[in-house]
């Protein structure tokens, strides 16, 4: 049985007097796209800050394969005339944390290229980061989470503000990425429909508390009433999901696609 | 130390108090310390300036100061901000060095310039200071709203028709004539120490502007008061007690805002709420944060 | 041509003494500031490096209090400050500089204690002006050696966490990520900026030595989008300016008013902020164009 990529096991947080986490638990093997998804507010962030080691957990822990992670931010604000190129920041991940003056190296520089090529951006990169369109910027940024070929990518809501077409095509270049570079990825989104076509499993986040599993097992209506601590009911329209809260007065809300959450 | 001229600085240095708690709770609010920071150092040029070509120094401070502060718009532009109010500081200074040394016996009059003086106030300075802050304060009432809208929510300011920038270059225009007339007395190095100190404080007792304000006013004419009767005493310039009370009252704010957040945190206990992220202590540190 | 030159470099320019130690230390210094400048204006840390220089007043003047060299008192008090400052930073930009400008003031009122101390308790005269304005012509030859090796400390620091810098100023999640100690890396970042703002106060004085931190790294950024191309540029740009000003202080001793020359540390600003302002009349280099995303 190949190893793990991923482990959380049993990941509690408590942030200010509140737990944000509870005993959230579940594994990514090596090749699977996961999405981790939930409304805002549902812990999303504050998971992947503690996988990436960024948060430590009020209590479980978090275990890592041995290729590590690559992380891949929503956006980094960078001024424009900041000097960084984007083969300079995609170099960057690959030894962002030696100490000493860099020597130009032919084979880095290959190693540089072929990131760029993998995922579109060869044209863009004597650019200036500060300078990239978000869409330019978000591939660059996955390159630069590529170069150390790592095990699991790890991705904040990449197809936040995004128009339907442009989730498409950034799903569609990631999953085409997964498969050539033979990554695992997880990505948080606050809505499933996009990446149903592509997702293997899901991780459904609600107040804190987590189900994981393949997405027809976890999206039931039984599941999620359990995770929200309240009857919700998952309807099927077309090839898409929509999950709705009902109030009991008459008035249902649907708490997916996002909206405010329900009180 | 009641006695004859000290009563013009006491008069003086009391007006200048009350413009710094004002005007100071916006350079708190928007973060803008370097440029609070950088109009009076700049000012002194304009000091050395006036002397050499027998000016009042209260106007070439003024000129120099308003010179600096739409140079830092010009600059701000066109570079990063930082690095905009850096230049225009430097410009600045760098033409206070000209004319210094245009000068011959001048140390004890730098020394004053910089670092404050507490006897050199004339009965005749004390109505134009009066007169600059009065209209830094009419300013900041008239700019009140769409100040603290393009300080505290500079998007939600733009779709409201705030001009980030037309904003920006009027608050730097008061700050310049704030500085202006505080520098006489309390020196060109320090005035935003008592621009920064005491309405931070205030800014971590309470999120209410008026109170705020209030507060930090109260605390800045402490400040003064105590550094000036320390001058006076010990001879020792007024500069340094408004630096150190300056840190002093910030640090009790910071002090303050710790132990209220580790109150907030035991109390707000076990409760495992649904709703939206963020503690209570985000509500309780209101859209000033 | 000999009448040019003249012009241009008045008489006895190479032959001085001072002028020699003044080129040498100048030109050391403008390298430094410019390579550690880069990093500052980088990292959006101008207010620090400016806060720093003056708080290196207060060293300079508690130097002469004890008899001390001032480079010695420049440099400890701005690395101590970068430690106060580095221990009470907030997260959050806007906090960083409110806590910045307090360090500042409490620096500095402590500075304006001792230079009074210094006119008073002191047979020193001058004080004030050497403090402030730099003692270009007039510096020891004895303080050569330490002015290398704190150079060489300062470039040093960056030069080994190049790379850590580099991404952490991009983003401090990326540089964690990656295993970077964003905070140490940070810490050393801010005290080689003291150990460069405390050089050029011994060259033009501590309240203008912002100018050759801050001017030709921003200059530079203006030219390139290369890291390495911009510390190069920086580093040449500030050693013209001091090199030029140290030729035009010199030349103008015989200048009205006081016909005793003008200060060196003007004309060094002056030059910066003129070859600032050049490029400021081109558009920033954008590197390759990018394409439509």
């Amino acid at each position: 049985m190949r190893e793990d990529v991923l482990i959380v096991d049993g990941v509690t947080v408590r942030l200010g007097g509140r737990e944000v986490l509870h005993d959230v638990r579940f594994a990514i093997r090596p090749g699977e796209f996961v999405g981790l998804i939930g409304s805002n507010g549902a812990g999303k962030t504050t998971l992947m800050r503690v996988i990436l080691g960024l948060l430590p957990p009020s209590a479980g822990q978090v275990r890592l394969g041995r290729a590590g992670i690559g992380y891949v931010p929503q956006k980094i604000q960078l001024d424009p005339d900041m000097p960084l190129r984007a083969r300079d920041l995609v170099g960057l991940g690959l030894d962002g944390n030696r100490l000493g003056i860099p020597l130009p190296s032919r084979s880095r520089r290959k190693l540089v290229d072929e990131m760029l090529r993998a995922v579109d951006a060869e044209h863009i990169g004597n650019a200036r980061v500060g300078n990239l369109s978000g869409g330019e910027q978000q591939r660059v940024l996955i390159a630069h989470a590529l170069i150390s070929r790592p095990a699991l990518l790890l991705l904040d809501e990449p197809l936040a503000n995004l128009d339907i077409a442009s989730e498409q095509e950034v799903v569609e270049l990631l999953a085409r990425i997964a498969r050539e570079q033979r990554v695992a990825v997880l990505l948080s989104a606050h809505e499933m429909n996009p990446l149903l076509p592509v997702m293997n499993r899901i991780v459904y986040l609600a107040a804190g508390r987590a189900a994981s599993g393949p997405t027809d097992e976890v999206v039931r209506s039984e599941v999620l009433s359990k995770l929200y601590g309240h009857h919700v009911d998952v309807i099927h329209v077309h090839d898409r999901v929509l999950v709705v809260a009902g109030r009991g007065d008459g008035l249902d809300i649907p708490l997916e696609p996002a909206t405010p959450a329900a009180s | 130390m009641f006695s004859g001229f000290m009563v013009n600085t006491w008069a003086v240095a009391s007006i200048v108090a009350v413009v710094a708690g004002v005007v100071g709770f916006f350079v708190v609010l928007r973060g803008s310390a370097f440029a609070a920071d950088a109009l009076p150092t700049g000012a002194f040029a304009g000091a050395a300036g006036a002397s050499l070509i027998g000016v009042n120094t209260l106007v070439g401070l003024t000129v120099f100061s308003l010179l600096g502060a739409l140079g830092i718009g010009w600059l701000g532009r066109r570079a990063r901000h930082d690095v905009a109010v850096a230049l225009a500081l430097v410009a600045m200074l760098g033409l206070g060095a000209l004319f210094l040394s245009f000068t011959t016996e001048y140390e004890p009059e730098i020394s004053s310039l910089l670092f404050g003086e507490v006897l050199g106030i004339s009965v005749n300075e004390i109505a134009p200071v009066a007169a600059l802050g009065a209209v830094c304060i009419a300013a900041i009432m008239v700019l009140y709203r769409p100040l603290l809208l393009s300080s505290v929510m500079p998007e939600l300011g733009e779709a409201r028709g705030v001009r980030a920038q037309r904003i920006e270059m009027c608050f730097l225009v008061v700050l310049a004539l704030a500085t202006s007339m505080a520098l006489p007395v309390v020196g060109a190095l320090l005035i935003f120490s008592l621009m920064i100190g005491p309405p931070a404080a205030a800014r971590s007792v309470t999120d209410r502007p008026w109170p705020a304000m209030g507060l930090s006013v109260v605390l800045a004419l402490v400040t003064v008061w105590t550094a000036i009767a320390a001058s006076y005493q010990t001879n020792w310039p007024v500069g340094f007690f408004v630096g150190a009370i300056g840190a002093v009252c910030y640090a009790a704010g910071r002090g303050w805002t710790a132990l209220r957040r580790t109150r907030l945190t035991r109390s707000a206990g076990s409760a495992v709420a649904a709703g939206p992220d963020g503690s209570a202590g985000a509500r309780a540190r209101g859209v000033l944060a | 041509m000999n009448h040019v030159l003249t012009a241009i470099v008045e008489p006895g320019f190479f032959a001085s003494a001072p002028v020699h130690v003044a080129l040498l230390i100048g030109g050391v210094v403008a390298v430094v500031s410019g390579i550690i400048g880069t990093f500052t204006v980088m990292r959006g840390q101008s207010y620090a490096g400016h806060a720093l220089a003056d708080i290196s007043v207060t060293g300079g003047s508690g130097s002469f209090l004890i008899g001390i060299s001032p480079l010695w008192g420049f440099a400890g008090t701005s690395v101590a400050a970068a430690g106060i400052m580095d221990l009470i930073g907030v997260q959050r930009p806007r906090g960083r500089d409110l806590a910045t400008g307090i360090v500042r003031g409490a620096g500095l009122g402590l500075g304006a204690l001792f230079l009074y101390w210094d006119t008073t308790h002191t047979t020193t005269t001058g004080a004030t002006i050497t403090i402030l304005f730099g003692s270009m012509f007039t510096i020891n030859t004895s303080v050569i050696p330490v002015v290398a090796a704190f150079g060489l400390a300062a470039v040093g620091i960056v030069a080994a966490l190049y790379r850590p810098l580099l991404l952490s100023s991009a983003s401090s999640d990326l540089a964690a990520v990656r295993g970077v100690r964003v905070r140490a890396t940070g810490a050393l970042c801010l005290a080689a900026i003291a150990l460069a703002v405390s050089l050029s106060a011994l060259t033009i004085g501590a309240i203008l030595s912002t100018a050759l931190l801050v001017g030709p790294a921003a200059t530079a950024l203006r030219l390139t989008a290369r890291p390495g191309l911009v510390m190069i540029w920086s580093a040449a740009i500030g050693l013209a300016a001091t090199w030029l000003g140290i030729l035009l202080a010199f030349d103008s001793y015989y200048w009205p008013p006081a016909r005793q020359g003008w200060p060196v540390s003007f004309f060094v600003v002056a030059l910066v902020l003129l070859f600032y302002l050049l490029t400021l009349m081109r558009p920033a280099a954008r590197g390759v164009k990018p394409g439509r995303g």
